[in-house]
């Protein structure tokens, strides 16, 4: 370490003690101020630590601050919105913006933002679990990291091009599923006949599902490998067969990352945007009500990217911010959680 | 009925061991399962890369792709270029990394070398929820303050700046993990030489962490490049080369896309599909090139977990 001088003044040696935080003072028998000269003179150096203490407070308290103007700011375009809004925010189905008075309510956004993240969630979880498991227990070491990459590499997959590929390639492919399922189950309500072709939320769910996996993977991957090695030898000293021992040692220590890599995925199933956009048929203000996943829809984030363009108007723009909102609202909520878990279970 | 194995690696043999039958059933049949789900995770990721690469190669090995715009090009043209949306992209994603990494770096110190108290621990969770947040939101965020409160006008700046949100966790939670890898000795020999905190950080701790953090800002790169949505709220797309990121409608890549994919109607004419599937290609080109070198740089890291 030499002294390049980046502060400004000149260094002014000070022989007495150099302290600072984790320092403890002159050493005997050490020329202190050779030391002090050559690094770096103590009022310069507490100025230095100082201003760079202030900065990285700085930084951290600018990241609590952005999340709270997000919420702040989202809450004031929001609330004038939904005070003019002649029906019932939460459980109306109209959307009409663009004429005064106002009427907007966010009910089948809701059902269907919700129904195909927490489907796409439901789907990845065992698939997600069985990935990580095979990582970490039954694939060789050899084996396990371009596994591992491959996996990753379904995450750097930009979401447009799921959207793309999801509506244009996969759901043509799905028709016959789609209506299998609807001839056969067709009774119950969430797989009722729709006039709907491909943009269903069912393929919406699909590609979530796929979107989701790398995420949970990871997640699960990562408390899988932290099985006690003692758990595992003695479950193996029990005689256990490989399943026996992943059931007694590696789900239960891993349940809670389980648990909070699931919330992280639904957490992004529900913010998802362009990839939803894409795939869902919107339907016309005033469509019939089905609870069917072979009915299209839109998201809260669906609605507002399809509008986005045509944002002018204050009031307007406050509706679609108040959509925006709840969205916001709903993944803090799940993402919340989900480190509070994780949070907990890391502590032992 | 049961014995044990004892030569044998756990499990190794499970045929010749007198283990009860529906054990072994479960055992073969969730491994079975297990493999399965794996297999089945690689069907769309194959099938996606397939699909992309066979579409989308005829146009962008063309070299006019990577040279002209889409200046007056319809859906009945075939030719034309990327070159618009390759430079906006490049525009917004620079700067989204210029804000981005300096912010990120110096979260990252403060939660690692500060001490922790409760507003680390606000900070450390703020970040996850940062993480957290969808595109869309970070974008309507960016709008609401500059666009309603400020009166701005839709630019590609600003959408470098809801990109910084997108950014700024994925380095912040990169520069953190390898800061905590950097041995503690250092630290200290460095204090023992009388050096300052800061210096000490910024000559010792950074240096040795440097090619994980350029690994973790890579990573965040190739997660922003590809983001759609604020473009939708923030930016027009435009057809033309645009170089100034702080006036008018600017093309990025997945603007280009989502312009195209508006152009496919007319179902006579297929050069709007091509150049759809051409610009996927290049942005999974592209962010693919800096993932493999984001590895490659952590692979050649100093400290290691």
């Amino acid at each position: 370490m030499t002294d390049r001088n980046d502060d400004d003044g000149p260094p002014a040696p000070v022989p007495d003690v150099v302290s600072g935080p984790g320092m403890s003072g002159p050493v005997g028998g050490v020329d202190t101020a050779a030391i002090a000269g050559a690094a770096m003179p103590s009022r310069n150096a507490r100025r230095g630590d100082r201003i760079f203490a202030g900065l990285a407070t700085g930084s951290g308290i600018f990241v609590i601050a952005l999340v709270a103007l997000v919420a702040a700011f989202l809450l004031q375009k929001a609330i004038p919105a939904i005070a003019h809004d002649k029906v019932n925010f939460l459980t109306s189905r109209t959307w009409e913006v663009d004429s005064k008075p106002l009427k907007f309510g966010i009910a089948d956004l809701l059902w269907v933002t919700v129904i195909s993240s927490v489907l796409a969630m439901i789907i990845a979880l065992p698939v997600s679990v069985g990935i990580a498991l095979f990582i970490t227990q039954y694939a060789p070491r050899r084996l396990a990291r371009p596994v591992a990459s491959a996996i990753d590499l379904l995450a750097a997959i930009p979401s447009i091009v799921y959207g793309v590929w999801g509506i244009y390639v996969l759901a043509p492919q799905l028709s016959q599923l789609r209506d299998g399922f609807v001839t056969a189950l067709g009774w119950f309500p969430l797989f009722g006949k729709t006039a709907v072709d491909d943009g269903t939320i069912f393929i919406g769910t699909i590609v979530l599902t796929i979107m989701i996996l790398p995420i949970m993977t990871a997640l699960n991957r990562e408390v899988f490998e932290r099985t006690p090695t003692d758990h595992i030898e003695g479950a193996w000293a029990l005689g256990a067969t490989r399943w026996e021992m992943i059931r007694m040692t590696v789900l239960p220590h891993g349940r809670a990352g389980v648990i909070s890599g699931s919330m992280l995925g639904l957490g992004r199933a529900l913010g998802e945007t362009i990839a939803v956009t894409l795939i869902l048929s919107t339907l016309g203000n005033g469509s019939k009500w089905s609870w069917s996943i072979f009915n299209g829809g839109e998201t809260f984030a669906s609605r507002i990217a399809n509008n986005a363009a045509e944002f002018n108007e204050p009031s307007k723009t406050g509706a679609f911010i108040a959509a925006g909102l709840v969205l916001f609202l709903l993944t803090f909520a799940v993402n919340a959680v989900a480190r509070i878990v994780i949070n907990r279970s890391r502590r032992y | 009925m049961s014995s044990v194995a004892t030569d044998n690696p756990p499990t190794a043999d499970l045929l010749r061991t007198g283990i009860r039958r529906t054990r072994k059933f479960a055992n073969y049949g969730t491994g079975g399962g297990i493999v399965l789900a794996f297999l089945l995770a690689l069907v769309p990721l194959v099938w996606l890369l397939y699909t992309v690469i066979k579409r989308g190669y005829a146009v962008i090995v063309k070299s006019q792709w990577w040279t002209h715009s889409q200046r007056s090009i319809t859906f009945r043209d075939s030719s034309g270029g990327a070159y618009h949306a390759m430079l906006g992209t490049a525009e917004q994603v620079l700067m989204c990394t210029v804000i981005s990494v300096p912010i990120a770096v110096m979260v990252g110190i403060y939660l690692v070398e500060y001490v922790r108290g409760p507003i680390a621990k606000a900070t450390s969770f703020m970040v996850d929820i940062l993480s957290g947040i969808p595109s869309i939101v970070a974008a309507l965020f960016v709008y609401a303050v500059f666009i309603t409160t400020l009166g701005g006008h839709r630019q590609g700046f600003y959408i470098a700046l809801a990109l910084v949100m997108l950014m700024v966790p994925t380095v912040v939670r990169a520069t953190e993990e390898m800061l905590r890898l950097v041995p503690n000795e250092l630290r200290e020999a460095s204090y023992a030489l009388g050096v300052p905190k800061w210096r000490t950080v910024m000559r010792v701790v950074v240096p040795t962490a440097f090619s994980g953090i350029v690994t973790g800002i890579m990573l965040g790169i190739s997660r922003v490049a590809g983001e759609t949505a604020p473009l939708l709220v923030l930016v027009g797309y435009s057809p033309n080369i645009n170089n100034n990121l702080f006036s008018g409608p600017q093309g990025s890549l997945p603007g280009m896309m989502y312009d195209q994919v508006g152009q496919l109607g007319n179902v006579r004419y297929h050069y709007a599909t091509d150049r759809m599937w051409g610009t996927a290609l290049t942005l999974i080109f592209i962010i693919l090139v800096l993932n493999v070198v984001a590895r490659l740089i952590g692979r050649s890291s100093k400290v290691r977990s």
